[in-house]
């Protein structure tokens, strides 16, 4: 059956592409079948009856699959073939609520099973280094394709497009033909893969994978899983799409960082840490945790942030139990540090944090922020003049919490 | 001589009269930057504190002849302003925009190639340009530096300021600080700035300033190699950023990296770089090698 390509080895998420959005198997393939890629028919489901029912109406053979965002849904479990409705049910039964690597099953996608001939693999994605689109395509799919590309890469065609011109017909078979796809199929691979390069760029995706593509003993070429990312900086071009997002499988406080606009990743330990910008969040995330601490969290308030963004932010960080104090590090550019410290001053009016707070803030009109926070004498909040000396004062105050507050 | 932005640079902004565009437009004047004009569709004829405001660049580049541009538009239309400004005959444009879609930029990107070989971008998603004592260009808060040997370049803004005042504080100065941005698809590369410091005289040493995702930080590395010339001192953000899920698995075949900060490290330092492990040590390297090498004794 599928093979999902387990990735043992999880690299870090690109900050600056959080804005990606990921589409589970089932809502990428009926984006391919609105491009004219063939898909088994299926269904998505979220209660065991549901699935039930779903398998009987689709018939026997049926394969149940676990709907999340992780590779290596098989080996966890996550995939079963059901030859009858006593299967179905038994398989419907353990995959849903099944926790994959921290991934709750929330839906299934009951399809049709499919005879197999041949496992291809084909992508398209940003090939970054060349600032170009590449098209990836593979006679040996089905497999984990990062071993295909260190083990034999002579089995792996990569062919940059020019992104103006776009990927032609003849490229697309050429593709097929220089992989070595049988001779019956590539015609129907080029389609295949013409297809998938038009869901790249009409829906402004970032990365459109399938594998395994299939060929069946009737030679039709068929997409069998789906992993596509769309990009959400594109989104207003795309209502359509905007309903797509797992939002039922987020952490809830990364659910209304999102729904307010702020990149915040929650992390596993007692230092909330509010920055400006990816990269210095990042920075501050290494500083802290060099000095002895452990973040509790990223959080990027972004450029431009003014009083009522970071009275929110504040809120996110303090909504994780976990924190026991909180580091501000600002070097203002576009943010304006009398905003941000307006906007701390703000949230204290609101909330009596029972947590201390470590400022630091530099940059634009950083004199005036500092003056209004130093005005305001808010309880329990200090104020750094360097990233470092920063650091080490919340990493002190949180282990000075945790001994004054057992449990 | 400082890199991109000088004395020279005469500077028109697209998106001059949005407050953001306005407010930092105001800031680069204040600095001494020579700003000629602004572009807003349909405010042509207005002024901004006196200065004037065209309809397209086309009328820009005729009636004050800019050759720096700015973009400040919001993304849907910054595609398409970087594009005209280009078409203008403009030689540089910075585009600080945050949000625009990759695929805007791939086509920015490789239009720019085809059609305008001539004009440069820095950005999209960048801080701009600071060239200390001679021009700022975006929304780098200018007091925090001063003119010196050091050339900064970095993928991240805020991170660039943090970077570029330890150096101020531990009593050097920068030739020019360079956001190149963090997005997918930059006009100019690590490996672009670095050329254009190499042959800078006024540059003697360069920090660079990656974060992890990509491989632009293991290009610089082989360029590096393989140019040697200038030391170079790096940072990367992110040793402790956190793991997750990645989509497919496409990507890691295409950069053959894992896009850590560690593996970015050690592609650095085995190319002779050397990588600070703080912003604080960055500075402190930059120092040692910098007083130990170039500068005259006190």
């Amino acid at each position: 059956m599928t093979c999902e390509g387990p990735s043992p080895r999880l690299p870090p998420i690109p900050l600056e592409s959080r804005a990606a959005m990921d589409l589970l198997e089932y809502q990428g393939k009926q984006l391919l079948a609105r491009h004219g890629l063939a898909v088994s028919d299926g269904k998505a489901v979220a209660t065991v009856e549901d699935a039930v029912r779903a398998a009987n109406e689709i018939g026997y053979p049926v394969v149940v699959k676990a709907q999340v965002l992780i590779g290596g849904r098989g080996k966890a479990g996550g995939v079963k073939l059901a030859a009858d409705e006593a299967q179905a049910r038994e398989h419907a039964q353990n995959i849903l609520g099944l926790d994959i690597r921290g991934h709750i099953v929330r839906t299934l996608w009951i399809e049709h099973a499919s005879d197999i001939a041949s496992e291809y693999y084909a992508s398209v994605l940003l090939d970054r280094q060349a600032s170009q689109p590449l098209v990836i395509f593979s006679v040996e799919g089905g497999v984990e394709i990062e071993q295909v590309a260190k083990e034999s890469p002579e089995k792996l065609v990569r062919r940059n497009v020019d992104a103006l011109e776009g990927l032609s017909r003849a490229e697309a078979v050429e593709i097929a033909t220089d992989a070595g796809a049988d001779a019956d199929v590539v015609q129907g691979v080029a389609d295949a893969l013409t297809a998938l390069y038009e869901v790249w760029t009409q829906e402004d995706a970032t990365l459109v994978e399938i594998n395994p593509l299939i060929i069946t003993p009737e030679r039709e070429v068929r997409a069998l899983d789906a992993k596509i990312s769309l990009d959400g900086n594109a989104l207003y071009r795309h209502p359509e799409n905007q309903s797509l997002s797992d939002s039922e499988n987020e952490d809830p406080i990364e659910r209304r960082a999102k729904e307010q606009g702020v990149q915040y990743v929650k992390l596993d330990g007692d230092i909330g840490v509010l920055g400006n910008g990816a990269g210095l969040v990042m920075s501050t995330l290494d500083v802290v945790a060099r000095a002895g601490g452990s973040p509790a969290n990223f959080l990027d308030a972004g450029g431009g942030s003014d009083a009522e963004k970071i009275k929110q932010a504040v809120q996110l960080i303090l909504a994780n139990d976990a924190v026991k104090a909180v580091l501000f590090n600002i070097f203002g550019g576009i943010t304006r540090c009398d905003e941000v410290a307006r906007g701390l001053i703000a949230a204290f009016e609101e909330i009596t944090p029972a947590v201390p707070f470590v400022v630091r803030l530099d940059g634009t009109n950083d004199v005036e922020g500092r003056r209004l926070l130093q005005e305001a004498a808010l309880p329990n909040v200090y104020a750094a003049r360097t990233m470092n000396e920063a650091a080490e004062k919340v990493v002190a105050l949180a282990a000075a919490q945790s001994v004054g507050t057992p449990g | 001589m400082a890199v991109l932005v000088d004395e020279h640079t005469r500077l028109a902004v697209a998106g001059i009269t949005g407050r953001e565009g306005s407010f930092h437009t105001l800031n680069n004047r204040a600095y001494g930057t020579n700003v000629v004009g602004g572009v807003t569709p349909g405010k042509g004829g207005r002024d901004v504190e006196g200065i004037p405001v065209f309809d397209s660049w086309e009328q820009a580049a005729k009636e004050v002849e800019p050759n720096t541009a700015m973009i400040f538009v919001p993304p849907r239309f910054a595609a398409d302003s970087i594009l005209e400004a280009a078409a203008s005959g403009v030689a540089l444009v910075v585009a600080i925009t945050e949000g625009i879609p990759a695929h805007d930029e791939l086509r920015v990107y490789n239009t720019l190639k085809r059609d305008y070989p001539g004009a440069r971008l820095i950005g999209p998603n960048c801080p701009g340009i600071l060239s200390p004592g001679k021009a700022n260009v975006g929304i780098i808060p200018a007091s925090f530096f001063k003119e010196g040997n050091v050339g900064v370049v970095s993928r991240s803004g805020t991170l660039t300021y943090q970077i570029g005042n330890e150096i101020a504080q531990a009593g050097f100065g920068c030739s020019s600080i360079v956001g190149i941005g963090g997005d997918p698809v930059p006009g100019s590369s690590f490996v672009d700035v670095l050329e254009l410091f190499q042959t800078d005289d006024q540059t003697e040493l360069i920090v660079l300033a990656g974060e992890i995702g990509g491989s632009a930080e293991e290009q610089a590395a082989d360029y590096i190699g393989g140019h040697p010339g200038k030391p170079v001192v790096a940072y990367i953000a992110g040793f402790t950023a956190p793991e997750g899920k990645q989509m497919g698995h496409a990507g890691a075949i295409v950069s053959g990296s894992s896009g850590t900060a560690a593996a970015k490290a050690r592609a650095l330092e085995a190319k002779g770089v050397r990588v600070g492990r703080t912003p604080t040590e960055v500075a402190e390297i930059a120092v040692e090698v910098l007083g130990g090498a170039s500068l005259p004794a006190r």
